[in-house]
């Protein structure tokens, strides 16, 4: 027995949904997991109502600031080139996405996973486990530091290798923001045989590609890539919120 | 005027999503201790009827009643300490999701009405490029259903079923199929 009242009418925001032709598909041929696990019927709309425009706001007490670092999750340091990784968080209102959860995973420098399926021949780093995690601060921005992900080759057609990526999931503070996806690296020359890379429509895959940022590299330590991440923005804002004066 | 960014497009969560998304406490919505706890437990299938098993199913759902401790929910405070709303399961082991939750009560649908008490819940996996979307409703709210908006605007009663679970001994199940002649209704959100 529910205790709810539907109360009056409740003015709620709704999230923009990004044209077609800037979104991956759920399935695509070429990547021939697909054939068995893409639904083939057209989804229905669901209407933003309360349960959409929430979501979980995960993470204090989940993360901490250790987690940002890969290379420092064992006795010693993980081989491969040593990288930070960093961008912000933006709805696509422009506005940054504050203490959101971003969770990351990736191969190590050989291009293997720490995981029982991936077994192909090239050696485990016993000082990397390629889990990352951090909240974005006040200001929507993130920070890993990390080492370069290794390309690796896959089953899905022959001589079939996988570019160089770094796997982000994230949540922004309503279910319909959540977003995993793939981060790849500038000038990557697997891109073209990649079906993961190519199902993203063509004129939104250099969003899914981090640019070498000189400025951030480290001297004597590391070299630097930045890579913004967009999440869906509110076409209605119920309340007008503060802006920060830091809008990319 | 203002500028439009474009939304980062997604990609499959891949073979590998153990290594960053496992959560000892992912399938604890609730303490499995807690007064009212159920489990809400599934196989996914894939179109040849073989269980997907490194699939992970997200739910995100309102407290028992009705709410989201949300700054989105104008309706304030919610009062159920210790419940998240959230639960992450992977189908690793047999290939079952399982998530450990309270019935959540009915919630608004903002134009005066009640939704039926139900579940979002995100699909990924391995071969699927974007996560997909489907609600788990309840078989024994037979009258809430009946006048859910969602659950009405579908074409039929096959439809429905495949959205609503059935009582078990500890809780509910509902399995998810990818494809097929009984697939799941997925939504666009």
């Amino acid at each position: 027995m529910s205790r709810t009242t539907s109360g009056s009418r409740l003015h709620l925001p709704r999230y923009l949904r990004e044209e077609d032709k800037f979104r991956t598909p759920v399935g695509y041929a070429d990547y021939r997991s697909t054939g068995l696990r893409a639904p083939l019927h057209a989804p229905v709309d669901l209407p933003h109502r309360l349960t959409e425009i929430t979501g979980p706001l995960l993470g204090e007490g989940r993360v901490t600031p250790a987690d940002a670092d890969l290379t420092r999750q064992h006795d010693g340091e993980p081989q491969g080139q040593r990288i930070i990784v960093h961008g912000r968080v933006l709805d696509s209102d422009g506005k940054p996405v504050p203490h959101t959860l971003v969770e990351i995973w990736q191969a190590n420098a050989g291009g293997r996973y720490r995981h029982v399926v991936d077994n192909w021949p090239s050696p485990l780093d016993p000082n990397f486990t390629g889990l990352g995690r951090c909240l974005t601060d006040d200001r929507g921005r993130y920070e890993f530091t990390t080492i370069k992900p290794g390309a690796y080759p896959w089953g899905n057609h022959h001589n079939a290798w996988r570019p160089a990526h770094i796997h982000f999931s994230l949540f922004g503070t309503a279910f319909t923001q959540r977003l995993v996806t793939q981060m790849y690296f500038p000038d990557d020359p697997l891109f073209f045989q990649d079906p993961i890379f190519n199902a993203i429509p063509e004129a939104a895959r250099p969003l899914a590609i981090s640019r070498f940022d000189y400025e951030r590299t480290v001297d004597n330590w590391a070299l630097a890539f930045r890579w913004d991440i967009v999440l869906r923005g509110k076409d209605q804002t119920p309340f007008e919120t503060e802006d920060d004066g830091d809008v990319a | 005027m203002k500028t439009q960014l474009r939304t980062t497009p997604s990609a499959t969560v891949g073979p590998y999503l153990a290594i960053g998304l496992t959560w000892e406490d992912g399938p604890f919505v609730v303490a499995p201790d807690a007064d009212g706890a159920i489990w809400i437990r599934g196989t996914v299938f894939d179109g040849n009827g073989d269980v997907v098993p490194d699939a992970m199913v997200e739910t995100w759902q309102a407290d028992p009643d009705g709410r989201f401790d949300h700054p989105d929910d104008p309706r304030g405070p919610v009062a159920y300490p210790g419940f998240r709303g959230f639960g992450r399961s992977q189908t690793v082991d047999g290939g079952e999701y399982a998530v450990c939750t309270l019935k959540p009560g009915r919630v608004p649908d903002g134009d005066g009405g009640l939704q039926a008490p139900h579940l979002d819940v995100s699909v990924f996996m391995r071969g699927i490029l974007d996560r997909v979307v489907t609600r788990i409703y309840f078989a024994d709210e037979a009258a809430a259903n009946a006048e859910d908006a969602v659950l009405r605007s579908l074409p039929d009663d096959a439809a429905r079923e495949t959205l609503i679970a059935t009582p078990t001994d500890d809780g509910y199940r509902l399995d998810i199929r990818l494809q097929g002649d009984r697939e799941t209704v997925f939504f666009a959100v």
